[in-house]
């Protein structure tokens, strides 16, 4: 099962218990929503999807906020210094006009929830409502209406790029082959809606803000500078998160509004979304179109690829990623794994009135793995050779490799990695079975995808896209207190990855002590050094880098101190079971004893050492790719269009597992809500810019039904990329399932020549298709 | 709406005496006005499960149920489940599979399981996945969970609970 991983030798690379886990299979988690709050706020949003405010009226009695109180609040302004990029603001509440169904136009106060819900319902809100866009093609299209009066056409990001050879290259191919693909919008969906706690403390007279966030430390520096306070004055702790995938890294206009209700009232006051409005008015992502072409050699080798992305945004910009990231990640990533050296592309955002667009796990890949993944199979029928043999003629074999973007491929096992799949999904056997069932009309499908995923980059990477914030580093301090307990403080922010857990093993094995000594601590802007938080499969890799680091330094402090007090040299030190050891020798020395004289018992260093056991580090890694290889068998009943998936593998290395059985759970994950995006879940407006996906009955997240058992193969390619060599793996899951399992619907489907592009992959749409192409027969 | 209603709650084995709208939802009076936190509320409309609870005897979703409905009945929540220091086989299983991980649906999905194995741990597997079909994951894609389960219903089986 596990080809090519390393037998553990410390803590690292052990399956260990998580320490996450006694508090929350107990319910005595502490989620934002436990608090208890003076004043709960019920938001007044907008039931037309654009238009003019003309007046919100509150019922008799009832306590309102709207626009013109928050006249002090800085809107909502991301940047980004590149690519055409057109800033756009969003006001906290909105203030003139509003642009999408479910925009926060007031916050009703009372002291609980059902009451403010009460009074909202009696808000009397009038709205000029005017003509809304909500289709990217319509927006982009003549004289249609502006979003926002600044961005002409509606266009907020228009990034090119073309090498020098693209031209020449593309024109003396041979083959081409083009596709059209469409993702449709979907909604990250933690479990957990967003919420927000503010308390004003009297005593230190400052705010205390818990919220259901990914970066404590950045909502705290942009949350005070949009209120106009100092950041000292603004405590943030995100307790535990109930998920988060992407969607709880962007700023909640709704969390600067309770903000500034504590600060402002002297007093606590709390939102807790309800699912509808996580659904409506949260951030949606995914809705994208790309036009792909391949232009291949007589070996079937991608010479060139040119490629059009135009992604929906939404009504806003997100902070701090701004709109435009699904664009331009799908312009520099979209060569995927293959080599190929000549590449044009044009990637633009474009405005409509629905609700904002923002990261969710995986970005733009999920979307951008499965254009080039179908134009992998489309070239393959074409040039009538197989799956894996067109990847395996144009994988990238041989590392350090510059993509034709720029991006620097660290060593891997693409190949090796798609062969493994390969072999454990036995094609030969399949495709017996798959002839068998259409002798007797059952329709079997077999899928792959191939990819490569850029994780735990570091400030170059955001600098290149042109933020103005760009998260790359992390710090972690890490202390060993005078009784031995050691605790490092991290600037990450884990929601639900184990983080704690996986750290611990770092530092247990190079500090040589049990795990169960060392305390991880996160999500508090009083008690973390300055930091990003957990999103773009980075944490383990840079807090994981930086922890390394901090226990390093604090390693070598300990080996001399008890070098100088077991009088040996600090080369013939061990460290191991808590206990330094002098090599060869029974003289040792607890390091409980060796923590209690760096704090009490200096004088015996002779001024060699400064007292205390603590370090900081600050790692910023230049980013490492992991990459895997899924394979979907599937069956699609063609009467109904119900894709049923027979199994699902999943070949993947990422680098060094720390802790495989979270790595398991990450890639669980991941694929599910990938057969989430491949087939069911999708966010639906009509033409108006009204939301049609309000509840759970008509937004449809898999269940355990949907979910068939995912098997596993590991490999461990250790990589000079990552200090720990550990890959990113929290996104991979996600990027690649949707492309093999629409690969598996049409190869399920080959017999009626119809070509599946578009994701969901509904039973209403495998029904359209199939009657198209029995139509266009007969 | 502020007409109350006088009601007791029995959580866990322990009354609650409490005022409530007859509006209010057992989840929130479970929540609010009993301060036990760990029933958890993630839809409001009966989909996702991370309410489940257990009352008189059936598990049910507590965002659908009114705090009234439930007055003078047993109720079993998450907080019910271990036995002091001593998990229950169902939290063991939960952790050892690794059936979580941000632990939000958690709650639910083990009151659930609890209900469904009591009446019979001898639940076959197609009855098991149509069983945890009732509520959502988000993270886990709920292999463990089905895994978790059927472990715990060993152990339930052999009779060593507490």
């Amino acid at each position: 099962m596990s080809a090519g991983v390393a037998v553990p030798t410390g803590w690292v690379g052990r399956s260990l218990r998580r320490i996450e886990d006694p508090a929350l299979v107990r319910g005595s988690g502490r989620f934002t929503s436990d608090l208890p709050a003076a004043l709960w706020v019920r938001f007044v949003r907008s039931p037309v999807a654009a238009g003019k405010i003309l007046r919100i009226v509150a019922p008799p009695g009832a306590r309102m906020v709207t626009a013109a109180d928050l006249a002090a609040v800085g809107p909502i302004r991301p940047m980004l210094h590149k690519f055409n990029y057109v800033p756009i603001e969003q006001r906290v509440l909105a203030a003139d006009v509003v642009r999408f169904v479910g925009e926060p136009l007031a916050a009703i106060l009372a002291p609980s929830r059902e009451e403010a819900e009460d009074l909202a319902e009696r808000v009397h809100v009038e709205i000029d409502a005017t003509s809304a866009i909500v289709d990217a093609y319509a927006a982009i299209a003549a004289g249609a209406p502006l979003v926002h009066a600044q961005a002409r056409g509606n266009i907020i990001v228009d990034a090119r790029v073309a090498t020098p050879g693209f031209a020449a290259a593309s024109a003396a191919a041979r083959h081409r082959v083009r596709l059209r693909i469409r993702s449709r919008r979907q909604n990250a969906l933690p479990l957990e809606p967003r919420a927000a706690h503010a308390a004003w403390d009297p005593v230190e007279r400052r705010i205390i803000l818990h919220c259901s966030t990914q970066m404590p430390h950045l909502m705290r520096t942009i949350i005070a500078q949009l209120i106009g306070m100092a950041e000292s004055g603004l405590r943030v702790i995100a307790p535990d998160v109930g998920g988060g995938f992407g969607q709880k890294m962007s700023l909640a206009a709704e969390y600067v509004v309770v903000a500034w209700l504590a600060r402002s009232l002297r007093t606590s006051v709390a939102w807790t979304e309800d699912r509808r409005e996580n659904l409506i008015a949260s951030f949606h992502a995914r809705d994208q179109h790309i036009d792909l072409e391949g232009m291949f050699d007589d070996a079937a080798r991608l010479v060139a690829l040119r490629a059009d992305v135009l992604a929906n945004v939404g009504a806003y910009a997100c902070y701090p990623t701004t709109g435009a990231v699904e664009a331009l990640m799908a312009m520099a990533e979209m060569p995927g794994p293959y080599d190929v050296r000549d590449y044009s592309c044009t990637a633009r955002g474009v405005l409509t009135h629905t609700c904002p667009m923002a990261p969710y796990r995986g970005v733009s890949r999920p979307v951008i793995t499965f254009a080039i993944e179908r134009l992998m199979d489309k070239a393959a029928a074409a040039f009538g050779i197989d799956a894996p043999t067109i990847r395996r003629r144009n994988l990238v074999r041989a590392f350090p490799y510059t993509t034709a973007t720029g991006l620097v491929f660290d060593e891997a096992s693409y190949v090796e990695t798609m062969d493994a799949a390969v072999l454990a999904a036995d094609l030969p056997a399949f495709r017996a079975r798959q002839a068998a069932a259409r002798l007797q009309g059952r329709y079997l499908g077999i899928g792959m995808s191939t990819f490569c995923e850029r994780t735990g980059y570091g400030t170059p990477a955001f600098a290149a896209r042109g933020m103005d914030v760009t998260p790359g580093w992390e710090t972690v301090v890490l202390g060993i207190d005078p009784s031995g307990c050691v605790e490092a403080r991290i600037g990450s922010s884990p929601h639900g990855q184990g983080l704690r857990t996986a750290l611990s093993q770092i530092i247990a094995d190079e500090l040589g002590v049990s795990p169960e000594r060392v305390t991880v601590v996160h999500g508090d802007t009083d008690r973390t050094p300055y930091g990003w938080g957990t999103f773009a499969s980075r944490s383990l890799v840079i807090a994981g880098g930086a922890a390394l680091m901090a226990a390093r330094k604090v390693r070598a402090k300990l080996i001399g101190m008890a070098a100088d007090l077991l009088e040996a040299a600090p080369e013939d030190i061990v460290l191991g079971d808590g206990v330094a050891r002098v090599s060869g020798t029974d003289r040792a020395m607890a390091i409980d004893a060796l923590a209690r004289a760096a704090y009490h018992q200096t004088h015996r260093f002779k001024g060699t050492f400064a007292p205390g056991l603590a370090e900081s580090a600050t790692y910023d890694p230049p980013g490492t790719f992991s990459n895997a290889c899924h394979i979907a068998l599937v069956e699609v009943d063609i009467e109904t269009g119900r894709v049923g998936i027979e199994k699902f593998l999943v070949a993947e290395d990422a680098g060094r597992l720390i802790n495989p059985m979270i790595v398991d759970g990450q890639i669980h994950g991941g694929v599910a809500q990938g057969i989430a995006n491949a087939l069911y879940e999708e966010v639906i407006y009509d033409a108006g810019g009204d939301i049609l996906t309000a509840t759970l009955a008509d937004y449809l997240p898999p269940t355990a039904r949907e979910i068939p058992p995912i098997a596993l193969h590991h490999r461990e390619t250790l990589t000079e990329a990552s200090l720990t060599k550990a890959k990113g793996v929290g996104e991979g899951g996600t990027i690649g399932a949707p492309a093999a399992l629409i690969n598996a619907v049409n190869d399920a489907l080959a017999p009626f020549g119809v070509s599946i592009d578009e994701i969901p992959a509904t039973p209403q749409r495998i029904r359209d298709a199939l009657r198209a192409a029995a139509a266009a027969k007969a | 709406m502020t007409q109350r209603a006088a009601i007791v709650l029995n959580l866990n084995g322990v009354d609650h005496a409490i005022s409530v709208e007859p509006r209010r939802t057992l989840a929130d009076a479970i929540r609010d006005d009993c301060g036990l936190t760990g029933t958890h509320i993630g839809c409001e409309h009966g989909v996702c499960g991370a309410c489940t609870i257990i009352v008189a005897g059936e598990a049910v979703r507590s965002c659908l149920m009114f705090a009234v409905q439930a007055d003078g009945k047993r109720i079993r929540t998450v907080e019910g489940l271990a036995d002091g220091e001593q998990l229950h086989p169902l939290q063991e299983a939960f952790i050892a599979h690794h059936a979580l991980q941000c632990g939000f649906c958690t709650p639910g999905f083990l009151m659930l399981s609890l209900h469904a194995l009591e009446r019979d741990p001898d639940l076959g597997d197609e009855e098991l996945l149509d069983l945890l079909a009732s509520n959502l994951c988000r993270c886990t894609g709920y292999q463990n969970i089905v895994k978790a389960v059927r472990g715990a219903a060993a152990v339930m089986r052999a009779g060593v609970v507490r």
